[in-house]
């Protein structure tokens, strides 16, 4: 009986994409790529959720948001797991979510600039070989890091040397 | 006499177990699986470690000399947080008595913690917080990488997920210590004096012990003392850049690990702990 009334999987996706991030509200849970599997286990909605970074504060109520949604189009057995293998990468942001994250006025992530070993960073920084973080305000890449943390623990400052405004960077995890 | 812990007191756990098996009276408390209880104990470790600097680095929250430093040493401490929340909730499920992260970082006391002693130094300046993170990154950083190849794969996925965020903290931290080292005078002076002060701190890190060559015999954590060559390196480059002396002496205070702690712990705990212990069972 249960089974005639199971939405889709596809369907169920859609209803995430709808659901936006507690702290960048422009761009949804499936943009972000933290929704990691939705399934059926018999009459049992299972969704998996992986954490941006491990002490997030927006996590719970990211699992209460998509409980809400997905009760709203009447799920009633759900159980959210969370999934940390692979942990979660900035390679998932969708094309989509990179566009609506600059439109925000978030420079959204460079592949290559992750902080990824012991002074490799620093030192490409150091040469100016990693100043390549566009303003998402005027586009200009003349701009400088401030601190490798911002407003989240997923971003970091940065100033635009040429329109001279502060913005906020989606660092590359 | 006062019957706090030290060195030469025996586990007050073990004794208890001991007695209680002797008493007929008493039904016989289970021995644990001592391979499992090294790992439970290195999970404390661990856990223990990036809580107590977590906490210690939040006190800064408000406090920073610039907003953009006051943000990051919040976040810093709050990724340290996050991992605690990992380690600890996988050291009550290796433990098997029901233990949640929550009731291992709230109703312990001061001698069941097992973080390192350098966490729990006081703050000292803004120099001596960074230089006390700066050793505690680069070793972290280490320990997670060889954590990442754990053949728990519990422990793996863990340390694969904090390595990403770790990577940050130590880029931070090292860029810091190399601009106030190579600083004005007055920063340089802190610098060295915070490192001067920290360094008989930092040897705790190399340092095991039979259930560090327990889980290390298993795979699951890499001997300590194996850490040290790639930590000196981090330590040579950064430090030299930063125009520092590195400290000669080979001194270190340990005990932390075995729940021998320093006076300023029981503080930390004091404020951290508050809440539960004033009102017990909370919940929000």
């Amino acid at each position: 009986m249960a089974a005639q009334t199971q939405p889709g999987v596809e369907e169920v996706w859609g209803w995430l994409s709808e659901v936006p991030d507690p702290e960048i509200p422009v761009i949804s849970l499936t943009d972000l790529g933290i929704i990691r599997g939705v399934e059926w286990q018999g009459d049992t909605l299972v969704v998996r959720v992986t954490p941006t970074y491990s002490g997030c504060p927006a996590t719970s109520v990211i699992n209460l948001d998509i409980e809400t949604a997905l009760r709203r189009h009447g799920i009633e057995k759900l159980r959210l797991e969370r999934q940390l293998t692979p942990p979660w990468t900035t390679d998932w942001i969708s094309p989509e979510g990179r566009e609506k994250l600059r439109a925000y006025g978030i420079a959204p992530p460079v592949d290559g600039t992750a902080a990824d070993g012991v002074l490799a960073g620093r030192i490409a920084r150091m040469t100016g070989t990693n100043l390549k973080i566009a303003c998402p305000r005027c586009g200009s890449t003349h701009t400088e890091g401030i601190s490798q943390f911002g407003s989240t623990p997923c971003k970091a400052s940065y100033r635009c040397k040429d329109c001279l405004e502060p913005f906020d960077y989606f660092k590359c995890i | 006499m006062p019957s706090l812990p030290d060195m030469t007191t025996p586990n007050v756990a073990d004794l208890a177990r001991e007695a209680a098996q002797t008493a007929s009276a008493h039904p016989a408390v289970p021995q644990p699986d001592a391979g499992q209880e090294a790992f439970s104990e290195m999970l404390l470790r661990l856990g223990d470690s990036t809580l107590i600097l977590g906490h210690r680095i939040s006190e800064w929250c408000g406090h920073s000399p610039a907003l953009e430093e006051d943000i990051a040493l919040a976040n810093v401490a709050l990724d340290l947080i996050g991992q605690t929340q990992l380690w600890l909730s996988l050291a009550g499920e290796v433990e098997g008595k029901g233990r949640s992260a929550d009731d291992l970082a709230y109703l312990r006391d001061a001698w069941d913690f097992r973080n390192l002693l350098i966490c729990e130094r006081p703050n000292g300046d803004f120099g001596h917080t960074l230089m006390r993170q700066f050793l505690f990154d680069a070793w972290h950083h280490e320990l997670l990488k060889a954590l990442a190849a754990s053949s728990d794969p519990r422990v793996a996925e863990i340390a694969a997920k904090a390595g990403k965020e770790v990577a940050y903290h130590l880029e931070r931290s090292s860029d810091l210590v190399v601009r106030l080292g190579d600083g004005t005078e007055e920063s340089h002076r802190r610098m060295q004096e915070a490192l001067d002060d920290l360094w008989s701190y930092a040897g705790e890190m190399f340092i095991g012990d039979a259930k560090d060559a327990e889980v290390a015999a298993r795979g699951i954590a890499p001997d300590p003392s194996s850490l040290r060559a790639a930590w000196d390196q981090t330590l040579q480059h950064v430090l030299t850049e930063a125009t520092l002396q590195i400290p000669e002496g080979s001194f270190a205070h340990k005990g932390g690990k075995q729940g021998i702690h320093t006076e300023h712990l029981g503080y930390i705990l004091s404020e951290m702990q508050f809440l539960q212990r004033a009102y017990p069972g909370a919940s929000w």
